[in-house]
């Protein structure tokens, strides 16, 4: 289905049905009466449109962590709940659903995106990258190991998106001063207040994938 | 009886020591497994319906369309017709579906008719809240009116901490499954021993046929202890559902709205001293709110209780809003806020330093000694002295400023039980129904055990987070570590004694003369006649040693295992912008109270991130009502403010470990360090302003009203 999806323009045509769809459910209230018109509305012309998928699951393919994977998702799903919920790769986490805490940082194209901000259906073609990727206990990425070194973590709910984050960051600038290291992850929020590990944790994993 | 002491301070090979946490790495890899990244097969989302209306009575409710859709599984109406809702965000209906999209769909097909009541959901002013109010009766010591006149000043002041949120990472909600007589429950909670119960009363199911299962909890704060609407709801779709897992958690804009709050805390304030500084007069009226249950007077006078004459005056105002739960000390950041602001603008009137003002009156606390102590330290940590400046003597348009705040707390151990098993192949197994909520649990009592037996960390294998494993406590006010150190300590030391009898005879050594010691079994002090803790293990043959241990709190004290009583001050440097009001963090300084610390290192974390709380409640965190609509207006992550990795500052923390503190046995402090940092950043910033800005959090708004107002009245 999404293969027939040749032309730009249809593609913008198709996500912005998808996502005025999704912004519809996110600010609905109960018993809006007005509302439940306008989504009427929204759907007419929603089916009107050419090649229109959904509202039912479509298949599609995503490029994760360098492996083709095929899923079934709703075109209003983000890549944070198809991940998460059709694919069984919980490192992301939903805190805020709405980009505004970094909980869901994955990588798409190289690129740190809230992955609930981007659509599942979106994200087909490129290349997304999850902390998944990163090694596990016992073939720990540098990133993780320093945190762990420097406590940078309690609860840990918010860690996987900061690590995420945090590479992403050395990915792009290798000798970080304390000060890009806090802007680097200003995009994050830690409850549990670990900023003070993290801040250590980043700086030296900046030295050992250096050295590496 | 055994010898169940915590050896020597200078004697420990693992405990004291700050090992890495050890669920570390499959946190910071991705791969630890919360209850809320379950997959169970055949596993529902469950979603609520919640009340758009702040007071409301519901007229009618119409699920048949919610019904017919394809894909949900069950619905079932928490709120009849006629049933009031008392707060915005309440549960009216619950849905299941095979995907969480369908049971959002549901949601909105439900059609609920409402007869709107009227509500009341602000608090600041006490004067507009009507009959919500209930006084509670006035409380006087002394003469406090004759103490008043005799004084050599007296200052007054109105201070206001709005109610905030936990705002846990990992929202509130469940996976749950019921099948047959028997439910099983994977919560996000910070009582696993004690949420089963609690579901299972609600099912009318007895308590054993509730299991429990958790690995790790995403942050707690309080908000965590029972079994919710998510548990005993969710249970009812699984078994509706013909037994099917049913996964329900809270988005966040619920979670800010219904899972928990802390109390507001308002007071009017004044004080009378004389010329030298000492405190002789306080007078109080004071209100607060946590929601429909009101809210109770913080404990103010806060660490000064011998105050002579004082007069306290509370009204607790019922709100329509979500309720309060536990938070990180209950009460006590408030009570600190309050009573050090109120001294901190005393010592203004006085022209005196602070520092020297609570230093001088530390006779009023309970322990003015550990005081006096940490508030040297802390001053020299914070070059107090030479930073101090009397208030308003900054110009420019970057002020600075110092501030300090007290806490108290206790921080004994809760009741805990605890299983330790030795292995023919000399491997330790520990099994308790205790939870790490990311303090470190896990770390520790493997660390205990560890030390117990003489062997590395990697012997021992803890097993926590499930109701079928000895019961332990919740984990709040601060109760946990001493509870789990000592029911471990208790069951390995058993455990080893029986291990000790077996290989006696063959050593030729009393039971009682031996000592287990850097992986071996020895004659006490005797390294040439003992066997390793291997060889000592094989004798076992094919039977292993279980042995229960348990921390019973009225012996705990007696025995010296874990005992109470934790002190701390903060300090602040704050950096103010006084033309845009934008309040900045230069530095904090933590000094803290303890007793035995198990792990250093995970300790100090819970003060680094306590502090981080407190900047988070000073500067930043609000949660605000609309006083139209009766909703949270900021029920999100972009107006529900937490601080960044770039807003912290510098943070200093001094941990009082001392042979003569170790003696006390172990303190819980995740709750005494999260208490005085707000106070020591209000005082802060009044000290850089030079005028108080009487209510937090500190936004740009706030302080430059506050400014005005002080230029208005110069
Ligand atoms: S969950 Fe995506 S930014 Fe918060
Ligand atoms: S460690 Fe708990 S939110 Fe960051």
């Amino acid at each position: 289905m999404v293969s027939a999806l040749s032309s730009q323009k249809d593609k913008e045509k198709q996500t912005k049905a998808a996502v005025s769809r999704r912004g519809f459910l996110g600010s609905a209230g109960v018993g809006g009466g007005i509302l439940a018109t306008s989504l009427g509305a929204q759907e007419a012309a929603a089916q009107a449109a050419a090649n229109v998928m959904g509202p039912t699951e479509v298949a599609i393919t995503l490029n994760i962590n360098g492996a083709a994977t095929k899923l079934q998702v709703e075109p209003r799903v983000t890549l944070l709940d198809a991940l998460r919920n059709k694919l069984d790769m919980t490192g992301a986490k939903r805190v805020c659903d709405r980009g505004t805490c970094g909980a869901c940082t994955v990588m798409v194209n190289g690129k740190t995106v809230y992955g609930c901000s981007v659509l599942a259906i979106d994200a087909v073609g490129k290349q997304i990258t999850t902390i998944e990727s990163l090694g596990g206990p016992g073939k720990l990425h540098p990133v993780s190991a320093a945190f762990i070194k420097h406590d940078a973590q309690q609860c840990g709910y918010c860690t996987p998106g900061f690590v995420m984050a945090a590479k992403a960051f050395l990915d792009r600038n290798p000798n970080p001063t304390r000060e890009q290291v806090q802007k680097g992850l200003s995009g994050n929020i830690c409850r549990c207040g670990t900023y003070v590990g993290m801040r250590e944790a980043v700086l030296e994993a900046a030295r050992s994938m250096k050295n590496a | 009886m055994p010898e169940y002491s915590w050896p020597p301070m200078n004697k420990r090979a693992v405990m004291g020591k700050p090992f890495d946490r050890l669920d570390g790495p499959v946190k910071a890899s991705g791969r630890a497994k919360y209850s809320s990244d379950l997959n169970k097969p055949g596993q529902l989302f469950g979603m609520f319906l919640h009340s758009p209306h702040a007071h409301a009575k519901v007229k009618s409710i119409d699920i048949s369309a919610a019904k017919a859709m394809e894909g949900v599984t069950a619905i079932r109406v928490i709120a009849e017709p006629g049933a009031e809702l008392q707060w915005a965000g309440q549960e009216v209906a619950v849905v299941s579906a095979v995907r969480e999209e369908i049971a959002n769909d549901a949601i909105r097909a439900i059609k609920v008719e409402y007869e709107v009541l009227p509500h009341v959901v602000r608090e600041e002013l006490l004067a507009k809240v009507g009959s919500r109010a209930k006084a509670a009766g006035e409380q006087v010591t002394g003469d406090p009116d004759k103490a008043f006149k005799d004084a050599d000043a007296v200052s007054e002041g109105e201070y206001g901490c709005p109610v905030i949120t936990h705002c846990c990472l990992e929202p509130h909600g469940n996976v749950v499954q019921w099948q047959g007589d028997t439910i099983n429950l994977w919560p996000s909670t910070q009582a696993v021993s004690t949420i089963g119960g609690d579901l299972a009363k609600q099912m009318q199911l007895p308590a054993t046929n509730v299991k429990v299962q958790m690995d790790h909890v995403g942050g707690g704060f309080g908000s965590k202890f029972p079994s919710d609407k998510w548990g005993s709801e969710g249970a009812h779709l699984s078994k509706a559902s013909g037994g099917r897992p049913v996964k329900i958690y809270l988005d966040r804009a619920n979670e800010l709205t219904i899972a928990g709050t802390r109390p507001s805390a308002y007071a009017k304030i004044k004080m009378g001293a004389s010329k030298d500084g000492t405190i002789t007069a306080w007078q109080s009226e004071s209100w607060a709110s946590g929601g429909l249950g009101g809210g109770g007077m913080p404990p103010i006078p806060y660490v000064f209780t011998k105050i002579a004459n004082f007069r306290l005056n509370h009204t607790a105002v019922s709100l329509n809003a979500g309720p309060a739960r536990a938070w990180r000390a209950p009460n006590h950041p408030q009570a600190s806020f309050l009573t050090c602001s109120a001294l901190e603008d005393l010592s203004a009137k006085l022209k005196m330093d602070p520092w020297d003002l609570f230093h001088k009156n530390m006779d009023m606390s309970p322990r003015p000694e550990v005081y006096r102590k940490q508030l040297v330290k802390a001053a020299e940590l914070m070059d107090w002295k030479k930073k101090w400046h009397p208030r308003g003597s900054e110009t420019g348009n970057i002020r600075r400023g110092l501030g300090l705040g007290m806490a108290t707390w206790g921080g004994a151990g809760h009741a805990s039980k605890c299983k330790v098993t030795i292995n023919p192949d000399g491997s330790i197994e520990v099994e308790i129904g205790s939870q790490d909520i990311g303090t470190g649990t896990r770390t520790c009592i493997t660390q205990v055990a560890a030390e117990t037996f003489g062997l590395p960390m990697s012997a021992v294998k803890v097993k926590l987070g499930d109701n079928a494993f000895p019961a332990s406590g919740p984990s709040g006010g601060s109760t946990t570590i001493g509870g789990v150190s000592s029911s471990t300590r208790k069951a390995a030391v058993n455990a080893l004694e029986k291990l000790f009898e077996r290989v006696a005879p063959g050593l030729n050594v009393a039971a009682d003369q031996l000592e287990a010691v850097d992986n071996k079994i020895q004659q006490k002090g005797n390294p040439a006649k003992g066997l390793t803790w291997k060889q000592a293990c094989q004798k076992l043959g094919v039977d292993k040693i279980s042995e229960l241990g348990e921390n019973d709190q009225r012996a705990a004290a007696k025995e010296g295992l874990n005992t109470s009583g934790a002190a701390g001050i903060q300090m602040a440097e704050v950096e103010v912008d006084i033309e845009t009001g934008i309040v900045r963090m230069r530095k904090m300084v933590a000094v803290q109270d303890c007793g035995l610390v198990v792990n250093p290192k995970t300790a100090s974390s819970q003060v680094y991130g306590a502090c981080i709380m407190s900047i988070c409640s000073a500067l930043m965190e609000e949660r605000v009502m609309d006083r139209m609509t009766g909703k949270v207006l900021n029920p999100d992550m972009e107006f529900y403010k937490l601080a960044g990795i770039g807003d912290i500052g510098e943070i200093v923390v001094h941990m009082d470990i001392t042979p003569e503190n170790d003696k006390r046995g172990i303190i819980g402090l995740g709750e005494p360090c999260a208490i005085g940092g707000l106070a020591a950043i209000a005082n802060a910033t009044a000290n850089a302003l030079g005028v108080r800005v009487p209510m937090v959090p500190l936004t740009p708004d706030r302080v430059l009203a506050a400014l005005s107002m002080n230029r208005r009245n110069a």
